[in-house]
């Protein structure tokens, strides 16, 4: 860990002047950040803890929607009454991530900002393009086991470990971001980017810019969604596979779909395709397959992870049976519905 | 006389750990939590590289950070013995033992190159980071499979090693056989991973003594090693291992921590504390990777022809590590021809060990699988099977066993866990969507008993003293000492006080391979046996001989009192019989005799015994596996303590389900490093993972075993484990999986 500056800022205003200079990181719950400064990944120069922002709110929004403060941790999101009755998906899928110690320190704001995951990334001593631009890909061709089968590039073949970030998809949430060229919203669809030329850019923010909010639109998908995440134990692993799903239905017509995938991309993945090509159809098997097929479309393997492309397909078809039947996938209890 | 009331505390109490408390409380320090005056703390920076030559340390950038005081390398490290028996601990392999800091060489990724040491640990760490290396690289392998190609039989054998023994023709017997099968298993690399991470504290006392606090399975043979590689005389070193946070085996030779700490201590003669990373623990000491060729034959009645249960470990460039690997599967079922080859294989990584239930969790287990897949292909159940193949006798060498109620472990285990209900063929199981398993596995270790010293002392108002230099590593020594203490003078366990972890208290060996138990429970009631002795004496000098020179047999000892066993009535206190012979203590050092001291007992197998039964519910489609239940039924003699028992047994199935399911080490070969070092990536089983598991000790009175009768319980239940789990994934799904761990991956193909 190299040393820093630690400045903890009064207001937004303060935070977003102080997050603008260079090789300045924002600290929320740490959960992460700390960790990869831990192993020299993260070497930032500054600190700016903005754990007292006035960011730690759930508010009800005019119309019916949802407010998420930033700074309102994993764990109080996920209890919140309101989230959980109106948005049972994103309880879910937050509840299945982490630990329940990670869930209380990690905050809305970090788990979206939150670095991808790769065994390479996080090793100092190995290649890396997004941690040492131009030194390489450590994982492709190395042990790629947890690594993207989707959107994937020659430069990087990281996953964005998030779960509640593949519900949050799902849902179309928006992220509420502020900056030093002030306000903006950024669909959470659109918020994260694929690795590309450029992978060290995990995600579109711009210098300065701090999150302050996630909205959830008002819309009732609380009779029909699930997240079903696969791993490799029961807890506490991130996913191989995971998928949230929210579906309306009109007896066995699907009126629509929404499908995001979680642990095979840089970031959640979805497909107009795939979801266009249900609506209007039945809610059968086969219906099903041809979503999985063309959500995965273009799936790619890398070895180790090749398995992820199969997984993936039928684990999109358990989702949306799952979603359908309106028997959502339970965290605790760990049979698979 | 205080507290007589209580009721004296016996062996077979379920007694809650006496350490518990201080544990649970943070009263226990640890060897990284051990204060010292101007102490140092150091960096490990380790290498990227597999194997080669380091060029330079660029290390200019670390010395100008304010608070580094030293970076040691091997180009100003103090001087160190030339010779390799300066190196080897009492529990060395054949070899040249790994010296850190010695010279330029590299001989295994993430090998200790460098020690930043300074006033914090936030500047060492800090400072290490600045730290450039150049090397020069050489062609490396660390792939195990490649490697085999060149396994061989090693020369030199470690200490106690022996060579399995073959009987009859297995090759002829096999390919005469019509019903047979052979199949190829394989484990990866695991790591121990205890929870607390190897680290020492070396207090410099500035008289030429050091006191070294180290994670350590045994003080006294870090005491030896220090002395030996430093060139202290063995009396200005005391190493002390109060508490240890698991081990494993981890702890058992000297790790490369303490050799760091002390070499940095002696360089600045100053008190130096050095702490691995989790990271860091990925880079010495582990479980070897294994293949094992088993073959088996049987006539039409199920009964075996053959057994060839060939193996191959992993082991480094410089050492010799092998461990028992093929012989249980010899040793534990009846067969006229059996063969085994054991062989190693040279990667570029650190010397594999010792890890819990070293030999048999790997050898066992893979043959357990291979049994599974015989007793299919005789179309007998797996159970019936085992018993058709049941030995008395041990069978590789026929010596017959001390006891082996392993019979009533499988009709005990069987029963409670409902095993008639299975229906024998697979996938003919359902729960829903979830396809059903039960499968079956035979556990077997060694019950070992190794001489050691134990200190006795007694106070009049009854307060009793035991301490030996063994260690705690987590299983519940103290608790165990203290017990037999009680038992053996009559006293509550609270009025005895245990001592442990510490080179100067009278001598034991390292803590492994389930030997303390048994070993400090003979110890401590041969010791406290004495003082018992020692009271009769005094209590004859009480005017009028009111005990009548009675002897250790005539009496009990209760409540601090002495009774005659014919006439109860007349006793006396501890108290009056020290000071009629003006004791203000009784003081024993004793010796228990060795179990071996006679030929005759010599010629008799030590073992326990295990049957291991598991659920599993297997989602086809997706490969989800969920261990629902295990029932595992331990022949293990006579049980000490109950609770602390069971604690074990139940350890060691949850490392066992991890074997199953979870762990492996991920190493990238084409720089030969080991990739998921840390415990988000490198998997054991999370609360998730483990339902139920109930523990049964079977009745097998033993009392030839031990003097106590009593066989260690800390590795059996590791041992067979993933095997009734992989068996009855077999079950569920009709598949079998060869090369641990089952991932969901390896189930899905269809």
């Amino acid at each position: 860990m190299n040393r820093f500056s630690y400045v903890r800022a009064a207001g937004v205003p303060e935070a977003v002047h102080e997050g603008s200079a260079k090789h300045v990181r924002f600290l929320a719950g740490g959960t992460n950040l700390i960790d990869l400064m831990k192993e020299n990944v993260e070497r930032p120069e500054r600190l700016v803890d903005i754990n007292r922002l006035p960011l730690n709110k759930i508010e009800d929004l005019e119309g019916g929607g949802l407010r998420l403060g930033a700074l309102v941790t994993n764990a109080d999101t996920a209890y919140d009454p309101r989230v959980d009755r109106r948005y049972p998906l994103l309880a879910s899928a937050i509840l299945a991530g982490a630990s329940p110690q990670l869930r209380n320190a990690a905050t809305n704001g970090g788990n979206l900002n939150q670095r991808t995951r790769c065994y390479y990334f996080y090793d100092p001593a190995t290649a890396c393009n997004k941690r040492d631009p131009g030194s390489g890909c450590g994982a492709i061709g190395g042990v790629n086991r947890i690594h993207a089968i989707l959107g994937a590039s020659d430069q990087c073949i990281a996953t964005h470990p998030s779960d509640m970030c593949v519900a949050l998809a799902a849902l179309d949430a928006e992220v509420r971001v502020t900056g030093p060229d002030g306000d903006r919203v950024i669909p959470l669809t659109e918020y994260h980017r694929l690795p590309g030329d450029e992978p060290w850019r995990d995600n579109y923010l711009r210098p300065g810019e701090l999150v302050t909010a996630i909205d959830l639109p008002a819309e009732d998908f609380t009779s029909h969604y699930t997240y079903l995440k696969l791993r490799d134990r029961l807890s506490y692993a991130f996913a191989l596979v995971s998928v949230a799903v929210v579906m309306r239905l009109d007896g066995d017509l699907i009126r629509e779909a929404r499908i995001a995938l979680g642990g095979v991309a840089h970031k959640p993945w979805r497909s107009p395709v795939a979801e266009s090509g249900l609506a209007g159809e039945r809610a059968s098997r086969a219906n099903f397959i041809a979503a999985a097929h063309a959500l995965t479309e273009g799936a790619v393997g890398q070895g180790d992870n090749d398995f992820k492309i199969e997984l993936a397909r039928r684990a999109i078809v358990r989702a949306l049976e799952q979603a359908a039947a309106g028997t959502p996938q339970s965290q605790t209890d760990k049979r698979v519905l | 006389m205080t507290s007589p009331t209580l009721t004296p505390t016996r062996i077979g109490d379920p007694v809650d750990r006496v350490d518990g408390v201080a544990k649970v409380t943070g009263q226990a320090r640890y060897a990284a939590e051990q204060p010292a005056d101007r102490l140092l703390y150091g960096w490990v920076v380790s290498s990227s590289i597999a194997k080669g030559r380091i060029v330079a340390i660029h290390d200019e950038d670390a010395r100008a950070i304010s608070g580094v005081v030293e970076v040691m390398t091997h180009v100003n490290r103090p001087q160190l013995p030339r010779f390799d028996h300066s190196y080897k601990d009492a529990l060395c392999v054949p070899g040249s033992p790994f010296r850190a800091l010695y010279d330029e060489r590299i001989l295994f990724n993430a090998q200790p190159i460098a020690v930043v040491l300074a006033d914090s640990l936030e500047v060492a760490r800090y400072a290490a980071s600045l730290i450039e290396v150049d090397y020069e690289r050489e062609t490396h392998n660390t792939d195990f499979t490649v490697a085999l190609a060149d396994r061989f039989v090693p020369q030199d054998k470690r200490s106690g090693f022996e060579a399995p023994k073959n009987r009859g023709d297995a090759q002829s017997a096999y390919g005469a056989a019509r019903c047979k099968i052979a199949a190829d298993f394989h484990l990866p690399t695991h790591y121990h991973n205890p929870m607390e991470l190897h680290a020492t504290t070396v207090v410099w006392e500035g008289d030429g003594r050091i006191t070294v606090y180290d994670k350590t399975q045994g003080p006294q043979n870090v005491q030896g090693y220090l002395s030996a590689v430093f060139g202290f005389s063995p009396e200005h070193v005391r190493v002390k291992n109060p508490y240890v946070g698991g081990a494993f085996g981890s702890g058992l030779r000297p790790q490369y921590q303490v050799y760091l700490a002390t070499l940095a201590a002696k360089m600045l003669e100053r008190s130096v504390r050095v702490v691995l990373t989790r990271q860091q623990m990925f880079s010495h000491v582990h479980r070897p990777e294994a293949v094992q060729s088993v073959a088996l034959a049987t006539d039409p009645s199920g009964r075996l022809q053959a057994i060839i249960n060939d193996a191959a470990t992993s082991t480094s460039r410089f050492e010799d590590y092998m461990e028992t690997v093929c012989d249980w599967g010899l040793m534990n079922y009846a067969c006229e021809n059996a063969s085994a080859e054991y062989t190693i294989a040279r990667v570029d990584t650190y010397t594999s060990g010792d890890m819990r239930a070293p030999g048999a969790a790997t050898g066992m287990t893979l043959f357990e699988l291979a049994v599974d897949e015989m007793a299919y292909a005789a179309n007998i159940d797996p159970l019936e099977f085992r018993l058709i193949n049941y030995s008395d006798k041990n069978a590789m060498d026929d010596t017959p066993f001390t006891s082996k109620a392993l019979r009533e472990a499988y009709a005990q285990g069987a029963a409670k866990f409902g095993w008639s209900r299975r229906t024998p063929a697979p996938r003919s199981m359902k729960d829903g969507r979830e396809l059903v398993g039960l499968g079956l596995a035979t556990g077997m270790w060694d019950a070992l008993f190794r001489q050691m010293a134990v200190h006795a002392r007694l106070l009049p108002n009854g307060d009793l003293e035991v301490a030996t230099a063994g260690s705690d590593i987590g299983t519940g020594t103290y608790t165990v000492m203290a017990q037999v203490a009680a038992d053996t003078l009559g006293l509550p366990i609270e009025k005895v006080t245990a001592t442990l972890g510490d080179s100067s208290l009278p001598e034991s060996p390292a803590e492994g391979g389930s030997s303390m138990a048994a070993s400090v429970g003979a110890a401590v009631q041969v010791a406290c046996r004495a003082v018992a002795e020692k009271l009769l004496v005094a209590a004859d000098q009480i005017e009028g001989q009111p005990l009548g020179g009675a002897r250790l047999e005539d009496v009990t000892l209760a409540h601090g009192r002495i009774a005659l066993k014919s006439d109860p009535a007349r006793s006396i206190s501890f108290g009056d019989a020290m000071s009629a012979a003006g004791l203000e203590t009784i003081e024993v050092e004793d010796t228990p005799a060795s179990r071996s001291g006679s030929s005759g007992q010599s010629r008799k197998s030590r073992n326990t015994h295990s049957a291991i039964f598991a659920e599993v519910k297997v989602d086809e489609e997706l490969g989800v596996v969920r261990v629902t239940r295990i029932v595992i039924a331990v022949a293990a003699a006579r049980i000490i303590n109950p609770k602390t028992a069971r604690s074990q047994i139940l350890g060691g199935v949850v490392m066992g389900i991890g074997m199953a399911l979870h762990e492996e080490a991920l190493t990238d070969h084409r720089i030969g490093r080991c990739m998921n070092r840390n415990l988000g990536e490198y998997h054991i089983p999370a609360h998730a993972d483990i339902r139920d598991i109930e523990v049964i000790f079977v009745d097998e009175p033993d009392p030839e075993v031990t003097p106590l009768g009593v066989k260690g319980v800390g590795e059996i239940g590791i041992v067979g484990t993933a095997a009734a789990v992989i068996n009855a994934i077999f079950h569920a799904t009709g598949k079998r999986v060869r090369s641990l761990p089952v991932t969901l991956d390896k189930l899905l193909d269809s």
